[in-house]
């Protein structure tokens, strides 16, 4: 792959903040080749058939059918996407592993966990950080479906504070095994998978260790029942006992201590497929949600046609723009940073490594964002069915539910949002992103006169370009004061933390949302993107709102006077519109275009 | 050719063939999904293709799956080919991808049914095969001229509407769909199929799998160039059939409102 890539000078991880991105170098679901396009239909083809035409069996908490599907998943060659080759798999891209990941996940939160669990921190690990003879082993196996793997990281007194953990592993004598000893839950998969991969402690080591466990009720597993759970109902989640269950030395994964730099990496992969995961569920919501309006009728009347039905659907269908425009764009990126590192001799695994770490960030901005929409959407999508949506016998309850998880796994939103922040922080501490002298001349701006320089407002975006460029600001304006102000101590100031993230993350959508119908608009005309144009600004509407409520609460949080007025005064100046667009018109005609296309088609269409 | 030369060409053919695994052809139409929205522009003489999704003919598909049974389990070997212009592709490499072994696309827009049916007899003169699989007619324009014209341009024995194939060396048992039944026939190869569903059922058809999508990009896909042909039928106008109305509710005790609606609103009765 190519040179051409590595010649190219792609955004780095975090960097989106302090650099114009052209509209040309972002991904888009529109980019996808023909053979990516194909596989997207297969995935589709499988959730209809196998999945989404059964879904009361996973509502019945039918754990053997999750495990069933997961094995048709496994011989259509789902489960083998990211996989190398010479480990049986299909060795694809990122940009592929994101697209089947996306589009399996649609029909229900158990398969989709359960998918998500075995091919992501089930294997993963694996391939990331085993050594050749692993590999080889276990992966062939878990890349096929004929085994399935679990994550056990999670215990009773170590959630989020992940490294706490008190499973402890001690070298037998003769030093040829570990004896683990300890009590993991929420462990999904863990009723039918024939393979953990295992957090403990050495000694009084400060870091845990990962290991690889066979399944063997012979050597001291005990699984828990299975929990009751308010979503999710067939992914299977138990507790996992080891009682000085035999792990042989060479089933360490990477080097002693490793263990918490596996799960925290494991976890930035997991992350942003979870975003991807939290797609497809909600274009199924929308198609769902637009059928019923379309023939519910009220007052002689398609509910459809009344605004207060509009508003949702355009909203609900802005959300899953906003999302599909940041997701894709963030797994390019991945994709050709992996390119790069292997272009200048990485192997595929410290390439893949350093990859997705790079863009750490994105990873935690995409999984707070589009588990929020999925949650905002399904339950939008009761409201549209109203009585009906609330009964068990329509999709959107279980959506509901099911999406409810997604807020808390992969690390929850609150732990993701402070992690964004203390992550660009950090790497602009470390210089990696230039943070300082942006920030710095947004401080001067302040001081200085407001410029009257105004963007020509025929060209498309004109004004939506500006207005990005100015919530940047906001972003380095707020942050920077904020660490100015506390420097290492700002990690305890939790909600400051919060809200900056807040900016950041809208940030980051409305950014790629524009570029991606900017791109669309140059390639197909305007005319063929007229609901994305709408949805675009939409979406930085509401974007402009939560950052400046949110900076608000920053600035008065730690700024005092006339630092804080002045800061107040610049924020009004950062998000303040010239040409007001007329909100209630754009959700109309959003609602139009998708109640003409009978849902949500954006992701196909171009 | 003349027509008894042809006879003798093709017996030499049979009986060559016998000590040779068949040689399968599936035709292929490329064909709206059936959740597109349908338009016309041009006046309504042309179809807008504008935002549609395009598939394998749902008939076709029928006969590619029991190809592709005929691979497995007797050795054939499955080519598909369809008439069309570049955007037909990923639907013949979507054939590739569900285990046809090499595609054909003739690079010409599909204007009519006797066109089409020429092109495709050139493909099979020039291939060799001895069955011919064609759906029994594309849901898009619903012609089903094709697999009689076609087997009729090559002498080839025929049997339209077919729910069910069996080959055994040059013979073949076919079933067909009658009004109210079904018929068993036995004919011999080469023949030409006009397949619909019942050659195999729904739940038999192939979701292609990831690695028969990454092999289909290396099969080879032959772009050939359309023969002489006249366009024999052309299009006037397209109409769409007028929106459904309402549904109306009538009381279960009020018949004579119901016998009114009948009789003066939609003049049934």
């Amino acid at each position: 792959m190519s040179t051409e890539v590595a010649e190219k000078d792609i955004l780095r991880g975090g960097q989106f903040l302090v650099k114009d991105t052209a509209c040309e170098d972002v991904f888009t679901l529109e980019d996808l080749n023909e053979e990516q396009r194909m596989m997207r239909e297969s995935t589709k083809e499988f959730v209809d058939r196998e999945l989404w035409a059964h879904w009361e069996r996973f509502e019945q908490k039918d754990y053997a059918y999750t495990e069933e599907t997961m094995r048709k998943a496994g011989e259509l060659g789902l489960l083998s996407i990211a996989v190398p080759e010479e480990f049986g798999g299909m060795g694809m891209g990122f940009v592929s592993t994101m697209l089947v990941c996306d589009y399996i996940s649609g029909a229900n939160g158990s398969f989709s966990t359960a998918f998500g669990a075995h091919t992501g921190i089930g294997t993963m690990p694996i391939t990331l950080y085993g050594t050749e003879e692993q590999k080889q082993k276990y992966v062939p196996k878990l890349a096929s479906g004929e085994w399935f793997g679990a994550y056990c990281l999670t215990e009773p007194g170590a959630g989020s504070d992940a490294n706490s953990g008190k499973t402890k592993a001690v070298l037998s004598e003769d030093g040829t095994h570990y004896k683990i000893t300890g009590q993991k839950m929420w462990i999904s998969n863990a009723g039918f998978c024939s393979l953990f991969i295992v957090f403990a402690r050495i000694g009084d080591d400060k870091n845990i260790t990962g290991f690889i466990v066979e399944n063997d009720p012979e050597n001291g597993i005990t699984l828990g029942d299975e929990e009751k759970k308010l979503g999710i109902h067939s992914s299977s989640t138990r507790q996992v006992f080891f009682n000085e269950t035999k792990v042989p030395v060479e089933n360490m994964l990477s080097e002693r201590g490793n263990g918490f730099k596996i799960a925290m990496n494991a976890l930035n992969v997991g992350r942003i497929k979870l975003a991807a995961a939290c797609l497809e569920a909600q274009r199924r919501v929308i198609n769902e949600a637009v059928n019923y309006a379309s023939e519910r009728v009220q007052f002689k009347t398609p509910i459809i046609e009344f605004g207060a039905i509009q508003a949702k659907i355009a909203e609900m269908a802005t959300n899953c723009y906003v999302g599909e425009s940041a997701s894709y764009r963030a797994a390019k990126n991945i994709e050709d940073r992996i390119a790069i590192r292997m272009a200048s001799g990485n192997t595929h695994q410290e390439a893949e490594l350093k990859g997705v770490e790079e863009y750490a960030i994105e990873c935690s901005i995409l999984k707070v964002a589009v588990s929020e929409h999925v949650q905002q959407t399904s339950d939008e999508g009761i409201q549209i069915f109203g009585g009906m949506g609330f009964s068990a016998d329509t999709p959107m309850e279980s959506a509901w539910r099911d999406a409810r998880i997604s807020r808390i796994y992969e690390g929850t939103n609150e732990i993701n949002r402070m992690l964004a922040v203390g992550m660009l922080v950090k790497k602009a501490m470390k210089g990696h992103v230039d943070l300082l002298g942006p920030a710095t001349a947004v401080g001067e701006e302040l001081m200085g006169i407001p410029s009257f320089d105004t963007p020509d407002y025929s060209e498309l975006f004109a004004e939506e370009k500006d207005l990005i460029k100015r919530l940047k600001k906001v972003f380095l304006m707020v942050a920077g004061s904020a660490v100015q102000k506390f420097g290492p101590d700002l990690e305890k100031h939790q909600q400051l933390l919060m809200a900056a993230s807040d900016i950041l993350i809208q940030t980051y959508l409305v950014e790629s949302t524009l570029l991606r119908t900017e791109k669309n608009v140059k390639r197909f005309g305007e005319e063929s993107q007229k609901t994305q144009i709408a949805m675009t600004r939409l979406g930085l509407y509401r974007a402009v709102d939560v950052v400046s409520d949110k900076a608000k609460e920053a600035i008065v949080s730690f700024a005092e006077g006339d630092e804080q007025r002045m800061m107040l005064m610049g924020l009004k100046r950062f998000t303040k519109y010239t040409n007001h667009p007329n909100v209630v018109g754009l959700r109309t005609e959003i609602a139009k275009g998708v109640a003409e296309n009978k849902g949500y088609t954006f992701d196909q269409i171009n | 050719m003349h027509n008894k030369f042809r006879r003798i060409a093709l017996s030499l053919w049979s009986f060559n063939q016998s000590f040779y695994p068949m040689k399968i052809l599936v035709c292929i139409s490329n064909v709206p999904d059936t959740t597109s929205k349908i338009n016309f522009t041009d006046g309504d003489t042309q179809f807008d293709k504008n935002g549609v999704q395009y598939v394998i003919n749902p008939n076709d598909e029928f006969g590619l799956t029991r190809a592709m049974w005929f691979k497995e389990k007797q050795g054939a070997t499955v080519h598909v080919v369809s008439v069309g212009e570049a955007d037909a592709e990923p639907t013949l490499r979507k054939a590739l991808a569900i285990g046809a072994d090499e595609a054909i696309r003739v690079n010409a827009h599909p204007s009519d049914g006797f066109f089409v049916a020429r092109q495709l007899a050139e493909v099979v003169q020039k291939g060799e095969y001895s069955l011919v699989i064609a759906g029994r007619e594309s849901i898009d324009y619903n012609g089903g001229m094709v697999p009689g014209m076609l087997a009729h341009l090559l002498g080839m024995n025929f049997v339209n509407t077919c729910i069910s194939l069996e080959i055994d060396g040059n013979n073949a048992t076919a079933e067909r769909e009658i009004d109210g039944g079904k018929e068993t026939l036995s004919t011999s190869l080469p023949l030409v199929i006009g397949g619909q569903k019942g050659l195999v059922e729904e739940s038999d058809l192939r979701i292609p799998n990831m690695r028969g999508i990454m092999m289909a990009r290396k099969k080879a896909l032959h772009l050939v160039e359309p023969v002489e042909a006249p366009q024999r039928t052309q299009d006037q106008k397209f109409e769409k059939p007028a929106p459904k109305g309402a549904v109306k509710l009538v009381d279960a005790n009020n018949l004579d409102q119901l016998i009114d609606l009948l009789h003066n609103e939609a003049k049934v009765i």
